[in-house]
């Protein structure tokens, strides 16, 4: 499509950058300025992916793309960036959770540090970047952009627990960038080219001598997405520095290891896909019996948690789990629910991780307001407390009520029980499990699948019980005195967040239907391929296009 | 050539894994530092390995791989030492503050129980 506004698709890589250099030009004056730039940039960033989704999926059935050729250089020379389905989707995803945390953040948060705005802009920079990035070593650009923001804004607020998670957060990443630039190193080696679409064009004819070596190097690259995915046993960094970091920035880190696991998706389909020869499907097995590890860990690390904070990390270790196994299976419905999945879990968690300093905070003191018209005499019929107060004719502030019901939305989606989008992410999971290979011939179903299913029935039970308890223990118990005061801008996003599920809900089978189509693009690599490698530079004032037509 | 820049990535990276594990932070940071050293000489030796050749184009000479290096590995080796320079900068700053709210420079924070 050769539409207007070509230079659309950079705009989400520009417009956080600029933003950020905005805020640092502000110096430390004008916080409130620099909070409302924070909240607009990433509103406008929300809308620019909206309009590159609607786009793309006015484009119809191939569902590809748009390919941004920086400088104007063609495919396997110059860097692009490339938006095709899924990082159009990913894009709306980073929108709609980083405008939630900026909002959140206006309350307290943004104000407490200079920089924490500028940051936050640069992380949003770095997460768009690597989802519309086609090249290898952009790739690792914007994982270290994107990580050396996330380094600053976990310790943001500093503090013991901040600065000692911290240590050992960065400890890892760093390694973690290591074994990717040797995985990175080894590709480059044999294959001679870094971007993803040539590779995955030339990996058929590599020679059987140095497959190993590129098996090698893809193995090694792939630690380093599964390091950040949080694959069991390299996801132990993860609950305890997700629960150390402030509020908003946890909501962001919810997005950060769905990095890891669009980075294992898009090259695992686009490397290792049927049409690659002796290398198809190259560690499918690894990522869907990891992925069941994970689950099962992070189901562990669910029950034997108390606190509200590791419960959300946890959900976010069983949500990994889930989507690394799904990849790993590699089947195209599957792919599909895992899609609707990502889409469902990240907004939930990111809702937790918000919900859950509201409902730790510690509530002011003070005697529970009553309500004005109803005098209750204690007679013997009443219900009493513990301090033989009537339990009738008692305000319930709306803070409470808010915390209650947004808490119950978001056990529902992160547990997968109806009504909401968890239940028709993890249903439409279980049905194309079940239906991939036993629609045809009645073949019976693999025991990793059954697995898969029981984990995925099993987790939501664990969730259900961990997250009933903690709901108990935070809000029907909470100690005596007033429930914590909310300001709005702190509520209004919790619900928006908990209103994009409940739109995921009502409009299943329109998203269900762009999934299907993400997941069939992904699995049929050519077009992709085809389409970043054919597209050709635009003739400029100093450069001739050989093929152009002549200029009248 | 090639055996000795091996060895040298080998040991480079053999000292840097060792230090990483080890329990206090400031080993850690070398060793971070000397795995990257190991990592940039290991994208520089996959440019293949000559001697004397330059990797930008010379007139005079043909533009075939027989006559220059491959620049790719070098300007990737480049970016690479730049970023690992400041996030290993940043790193410091972290160790330094764990160590000044701690007290003790285990990666842990706390003190290792006398024997």
């Amino acid at each position: 499509m050769t539409s207007s506004l070509p230079h659309l698709i950079a705009a989400p890589i520009v417009l956080p950058l600029l933003a950020a250099a905005l805020m640092l030009l502000l110096g430390d004056a004008r916080a409130r300025l620099r909070a409302w730039i924070n909240v607009l940039a990433s509103g406008a960033g929300l809308f620019v992916a909206l309009s590159l989704l609607r786009r793309i999926d006015a484009q119809g059935a191939p569902g590809v793309l748009r390919v941004y050729l920086a400088s104007n250089w063609e495919a396997p020379f110059g860097i692009v960036l490339v938006a095709d389905r899924l990082s159009a989707v990913m894009l709306v995803l980073v929108g709609v959770v980083s405008l939630g945390s900026a909002v959140y953040a206006l309350a307290a948060w943004g104000r407490a540090g200079i920089y924490f705005n500028a940051l936050f802009q640069i992380q949003i920079m770095g997460l768009n970047g690597a989802f519309l990035t086609g090249d290898l070593f952009n790739l690792f650009v914007f994982f270290e952009v994107l990580l050396a923001a996330s380094y600053g804004l976990h310790l943001h607020g500093s503090g013991w627990a901040r600065v000692h998670t911290g240590l050992h957060y960065i400890a890892v990443n760093l390694l973690a960038s290591a074994l990717f630039l040797v995985g990175l190193a080894l590709l480059y080696g044999i294959m001679g080219t870094l971007s993803m679409a040539d590779i995955a064009r030339k990996l058929p004819y590599v020679a059987a001598t140095d497959r190993g070596l590129l098996h090698a190097g893809a193995a090694i690259l792939a630690v380093a997405f599964l390091t950040k995915a949080a694959m069991w046993p390299l996801s132990s960094w993860l609950v305890p520095a997700y629960v150390a970091a402030s509020a908003p920035v946890a909501a962001m880190f919810a997005l950060m290891t769905k990095v890891g696991v669009y980075a294992l998706l898009r090259l695992s389909t686009l490397f290792f896909s049927d049409q690659a020869g002796p290398s198809a499907h190259f560690g499918a097995g690894v990522l869907l019996y990891g992925g069941l590890a994970t689950g099962a860990f992070g189901t562990l690390s669910l029950m034997s948690s108390l606190r509200l904070g590791r419960i959300a990390g946890s959900s976010i270790l069983v949500s990994s789990g889930t989507l690394l196994a799904a990849v790993g299976i590699g089947a195209t419905q599957v792919t599909a629910g895992a899609l609707f999945y990502l889409m469902s879990a990240t907004l939930a968690a990111s809702a937790l991780f918000l919900l859950v300093e509201l409902v730790e905070r510690p509530g002011t003191r003070g005697k529970r307001p009553r309500l004005a018209d109803i005098d209750v005499e204690p007679d013997e019929d009443t219900n009493l407390d513990d301090e033989e107060e009537a339990l009738v004719g008692r305000a319930l502030p709306v803070s409470q009520a808010l915390l209650g019901l947004a808490f119950i939305a978001c056990a529902l989606v992160v547990a997968g029980l109806p009504p909401l989008s968890g239940f028709i992410a993890k249903l439409a999971l279980a049905s194309a499990l079940l239906g991939q290979d036993g629609g045809t011939s009645g073949a019976a179903i693999a025991p990793a699948t059954w697995a898969f299913f029981g984990l995925l029935l099993v987790s939501g039970l664990t969730a259900t019980i961990s997250l009933a308890r903690a709901g108990i223990r935070y809000i029907w118990s909470r100690p005596e005195g007033q429930p914590p005061r909310l300001t709005v801008v702190e509520g209004v996003p919790v619900i928006a967040l908990i209103v994009a599920c409940a739109w995921l809900t009502v409009r299943a089978e329109s998203v269900m239907r762009y999934a299907s189509a993400t997941a069939a693009a992904l699995h049929a690599p050519s077009a992709y391929i085809e389409a970043v490698l054919s597209e050709k530079p635009r003739p400029g004032p100093t450069r001739r296009v050989v093929e152009e037509a002549a200029v009248p | 050539m090639e055996i000795l820049l091996a060895l040298v990535i080998g040991v480079l990276g053999g000292a840097g894994v060792w230090l990483v594990l080890r329990p206090r932070t400031f080993q850690v940071v070398m060793g971070l530092a000397l795995l990257s050293y190991a990592v940039n000489l290991f994208i520089f030796s996959m440019g293949s390995l000559f001697i004397d050749k330059p990797p930008l184009v010379v007139p005079g000479l043909p533009p075939t791989l027989d006559h220059y290096t491959d620049p790719m590995p070098q300007s990737l080796a480049l970016t690479a030492i730049v970023i690992g320079f400041a996030t290993t900068a940043l790193f410091l700053v972290v160790l330094l503050a764990s160590r000044g709210l701690s007290g003790t420079d285990h990666v842990d924070g706390t003190k290792q129980e006398e024997p």
